[in-house]
C-alpha cells in the first residue's frame, strides 16, 4: 500500500500535470501574485466545464499575465501586445470546434488591446475573454495602466494617476458581451464556476478576475504582501449578480461588487453569418444572379422628370 | 446550386478581382482585411465569394488585428490572406513580425499607392518595395512577388500562397493601383491543372513532436490547433519546442535559421522574365508595372543601335544577388526606372559593386515614367556616363 502511493506520487506528482508544463517551472510570477490562484481555477474550470483538452486552446498577449498561455499544455499562442482577440478570433472561425480563451491582462486587452475587445464583443465571437486586473503594468515595473485607481501611485504617475480609469465589466457589458462577471481572487470557487460556465457558452464572454500585484502596485501604495491584499479585498468585495455592471466601477477603497452580471443568449457572428448565407441561397440559384441582383436599380415608369426651367 | 462557385475559362477581369480568384484556386479560405482604396475590391470579392465554398470573411476593426486574424486561422489550418495599401501595411507590420518568428503560412497583399502616409490612394506607385523586405522590426527571411498585369496578379498569388506554404512564412504581394484597378484579359485554369503546394504536416505523434524542430531544410513541420499536439508558440526567442529561451545560443539558432530558410532556396523562389541579355551593353531592370510602361524606350534604343536587354524581377525578394553581380561582369551598365526615388536601384547597385554603372530613373508615383527619361538614361550608360 505504501510502495503504491509511492509509486502514484511519484507517476503524478502535481494534480494538475495534465494541464500544466511542468518542464517550465518554476514560473517567473513574484511571490504573492494573483496569477498562480488565476491559473488554478482556470484549470479546475476546465475541468469542471468537461471540455475536450485537445480541442481548447489559449492565447495571451504581453505582460505578466501574457506568460499564462505558456505554461497551459494546451494548444497555446503568445501573441503580440494587445492582439490576442483579434489572433484568438481568426483561431476560431476557422476552427469552430475549438473551445478558445484569451488570458490576459488590463494594460494589454484595454489599453493598446481596447479596440479589439469592444468589436469582438459587438461582433459576439465565440470566444472566452478572461482579463486579470492588477491595476497596473508589472512586467515593465509599475507604469500607469488604464485601470489604475484616481489618485494611485504608479512609476509614471509619481504625483498620483490623474486620469479616471476603465470600468472593465460595464465596457464589456456594454459592448454587447453575451457573459460577464467579476470576481477576485479570492473567490475561487466562484470564480471556477465562471470559467466553467463561459467554456460551455456560446458567444463573448467576458470574466474580470481583481487580483493581488504586491511586487510594483501595492509597493507604491497601501503596502502588504500578497495575503494581505487578499484580505482586504474579502473585506472589500460584495456579491451582487443584479448590479449594473456599468455603475460598479473600481476605486482604491470602495466595495468591490462582484457577481455574474450578464448571461444571456445572443445569435453569435457564426450563426449570423450562416443566417444571412441562407437567406440569400434560397432567392438565388448562383452567385452571378445574386451580384446582378444586389446592383440591379428600378426606375418607376411612371416617373415625370421635370426641368426647373421648366416650370 | 451555386455550381459555378469554381471558376475556368476566360473573363475580362480586374487586377483585383483576379487576385481574389487566384486565393481561391490556391485553397485559401479565411479573408480578414479592412477597406482602404485601392485594395477594397479584393475583399469586395473575398465577401462575396468566400461563404459560397465553405470559407471565413470577416471585416475587422482594423489591419492590425486583420494581421492578427490571419495567423489565428493559419494556425487553426486554414490558407488565409489578408489585402490592404502601404498604411496599412505600416499598421500591419508587427503582426507580420510575429507571423515570421512563429512561422505561421499566409499572404499579405499591398496594392501599393503614391506614398507616404495618405499619400495618393487613387493612384499607384512602388516605394512600399523597402518596406517589403524590412519593414518589421529584426532579421527575418521575406518573400515579395511584383506582378504587372492581372493575369500575372492570379497567377502570382497562387505561388505567393505556394511559397507561403512550402516555406512557412507570411508572403508579400507587392501590386500595385495600376495593376490591381487594370482590366485585361485573365484566363483561369481548371483546379486540377493549376500547381498547388500545401503545409508539410507532421506524422509523429505528439509526444514525439516539437514544435520548431527541423531538418536540413531548416522548415519545421506543422501541426494544427485541435489536433492534440498541444503545443506553445511565441513571439519570443524560442527554443525547438517553441518555448521562450532568452539566451544568446538559442538568438543564434533562431533567428539566422529564419533567414537561411529563404536564402538557401532562392533558386526555388526566385522568378525572373530576361530578354536579350547574352551580349547587351546595358540592361534595363525593372518590376511591376514600370516593367511594361518603359516598353517603349527599349524598342527605341534598339532601333538607335543600342544592344539593350530586359531584365524583369517577378521576385524582388529575395532579391537576386548572384545574378545581377555576374551580369555586371559583362556589361556597361543597368538602368533601373522604378516608381519611387531609388529602392531596388540600391540593390542593383549593391550587387554591381562598381564592376558596371547603375542609373536610377526614378518616378514619386501617381503617373508613368516618360520613355525619354529612361531613353537617355540608356544612352548615357552606354556612353559611360
Amino acid at each position: 500500500m505504501a510502495n503504491n502511493t509511492a509509486q502514484i506520487i511519484q507517476e503524478k506528482s502535481h494534480p494538475m500535470e495534465d494541464l500544466l508544463r511542468m518542464d517550465r517551472m518554476p514560473h517567473i510570477w513574484c511571490s504573492g501574485c494573483g496569477l498562480g490562484s488565476a491559473v488554478t481555477t482556470f484549470v479546475e474550470g476546465l475541468k469542471k466545464a468537461g471540455v475536450s483538452y485537445d480541442k481548447t486552446a489559449i492565447v495571451s498577449g504581453i505582460g505578466c499575465t501574457g506568460r499564462v498561455a505558456g505554461y497551459l499544455r494546451l494548444d497555446s499562442y503568445h501573441t503580440t501586445h494587445g492582439r490576442a482577440i483579434p489572433f484568438a478570433t481568426g483561431l476560431k472561425l476557422a476552427n469552430r470546434d475549438l473551445t478558445v480563451f484569451v488570458f490576459s491582462g488590463d494594460g494589454d486587452l484595454f489599453a493598446i488591446g481596447g479596440n479589439h475587445l469592444i468589436h469582438a464583443a459587438r461582433r459576439n465571437v465565440d470566444i472566452n475573454v478572461i482579463c486579470v486586473n492588477n491595476f497596473i503594468y508589472g512586467m515593465t515595473g509599475g507604469q500607469n495602466a488604464p485601470t489604475t485607481p484616481l489618485g494611485a501611485y504608479s512609476s509614471t504617475a509619481p504625483y498620483g494617476n490623474y486620469e479616471m480609469p476603465f470600468n472593465l465589466v460595464g465596457l464589456a457589458a456594454a459592448s454587447g458581451a453575451s457573459y460577464v462577471a467579476r470576481w477576485t481572487t479570492a473567490h475561487a470557487r466562484r470564480l471556477t464556476n465562471s470559467i466553467a460556465t463561459a467554456a460551455n457558452k456560446k458567444g463573448f464572454c467576458f470574466i474580470e478576475i481583481v487580483s493581488p500585484c504586491a511586487t510594483v502596485f501595492a509597493r507604491k501604495n497601501m503596502g502588504g504582501t500578497g495575503l494581505d491584499l487578499l484580505k482586504e479585498f474579502q473585506t472589500r468585495a460584495i456579491i451582487d449578480h443584479d448590479a449594473d455592471p456599468t455603475q460598479i466601477p473600481l476605486s482604491m477603497d470602495n466595495e468591490i461588487v462582484c457577481g455574474e452580471f450578464v448571461n444571456e443568449d445572443r445569435p453569435t457572428f457564426w450563426e449570423n453569418v450562416q443566417g444571412g448565407i441562407k437567406n440569400r441561397l434560397e432567392k438565388f440559384s448562383n452567385w452571378e444572379e445574386m451580384q446582378s441582383n444586389s446592383r440591379k436599380i428600378t426606375h418607376k415608369k411612371d416617373r415625370k422628370y421635370t426641368s426647373s426651367i421648366d416650370v | 446550386m451555386f455550381q459555378k462557385s469554381r471558376l475556368h475559362g476566360e473573363f475580362f477581369m480586374q487586377g483585383d478581382i483576379a487576385c481574389a480568384e487566384g486565393a481561391l484556386a490556391a485553397g485559401c479560405r479565411f479573408f480578414g482585411g479592412y477597406p482602404i482604396t485601392p485594395a477594397s475590391e479584393i475583399a469586395e470579392r473575398m465577401a462575396m465569394r468566400l461563404p459560397l465554398l465553405r470559407g471565413v470573411f470577416i471585416q475587422y476593426e482594423d489591419e492590425i488585428a486583420s494581421m492578427a486574424g490571419i495567423l489565428g486561422a493559419s494556425w487553426a489550418g486554414m490558407k488565409s490572406m489578408t489585402a490592404t495599401s502601404g498604411p496599412g501595411i505600416s499598421l500591419m507590420n508587427e503582426n507580420i513580425g510575429l507571423g515570421m518568428m512563429m512561422e505561421a503560412p499566409c499572404v499579405v497583399v499591398n496594392v501599393q499607392r503614391g506614398s507616404p502616409s495618405t499619400g495618393l490612394p487613387t493612384t499607384w506607385g512602388q516605394s512600399d518595395m523597402m518596406q517589403a523586405r524590412w519593414g518589421s522590426h529584426g532579421d527575418y527571411g521575406s518573400i515579395s512577388l511584383v506582378p504587372n498585369s492581372p493575369q500575372e496578379f492570379f497567377d502570382l498569388t497562387i505561388t505567393a500562397f505556394n511559397f507561403s506554404e512550402k516555406y512557412r512564412l507570411p508572403v508579400f504581394l507587392m501590386a500595385d493601383a495600376l495593376v490591381g484597378h487594370m482590366t485585361e484579359k485573365v484566363v483561369i485554369p481548371k483546379v486540377e491543372e493549376l500547381e498547388i503546394i500545401n503545409r508539410k504536416y507532421t506524422n509523429k505523434t505528439p509526444k514525439d513532436y516539437l514544435a520548431y524542430d527541423y531538418d536540413e531544410s531548416l522548415i519545421p513541420d506543422f501541426a494544427k490547433a485541435g489536433d492534440g499536439y498541444r503545443y506553445h508558440t511565441t513571439g519570443l526567442t524560442h527554443d525547438r519546442r517553441g518555448y521562450p529561451d532568452m539566451t544568446v545560443e538559442c538568438q543564434e539558432e533562431l533567428v539566422p535559421r529564419l533567414v537561411n530558410k529563404i536564402k538557401n532556396n532562392i533558386n526555388d523562389i526566385s522568378l525572373t522574365e530576361e530578354y536579350d541579355i547574352e551580349g547587351a551593353d546595358v540592361i534595363v531592370i525593372s518590376y511591376g508595372i514600370t516593367s511594361r510602361t518603359i516598353l517603349p524606350a527599349i524598342t527605341m534604343a534598339k532601333k538607335k543601335g543600342i544592344k539593350v536587354g530586359y531584365l524583369r524581377l517577378k521576385t524582388v525578394w529575395p532579391f537576386p544577388d548572384e545574378k545581377i553581380r555576374k551580369l555586371s561582369e559583362k556589361v556597361a551598365g543597368f538602368v533601373v526606372p522604378e516608381m519611387n526615388l531609388g529602392q531596388i536601384s540600391l540593390e542593383v547597385e549593391r550587387c554591381a559593386h562598381n564592376n558596371s554603372l547603375v542609373k536610377l530613373v526614378p518616378h514619386p508615383g501617381g503617373g508613368i515614367h516618360k520613355f525619354e527619361d529612361v531613353l537617355h538614361a540608356i544612352e548615357e550608360v552606354v556612353h559611360g556616363k
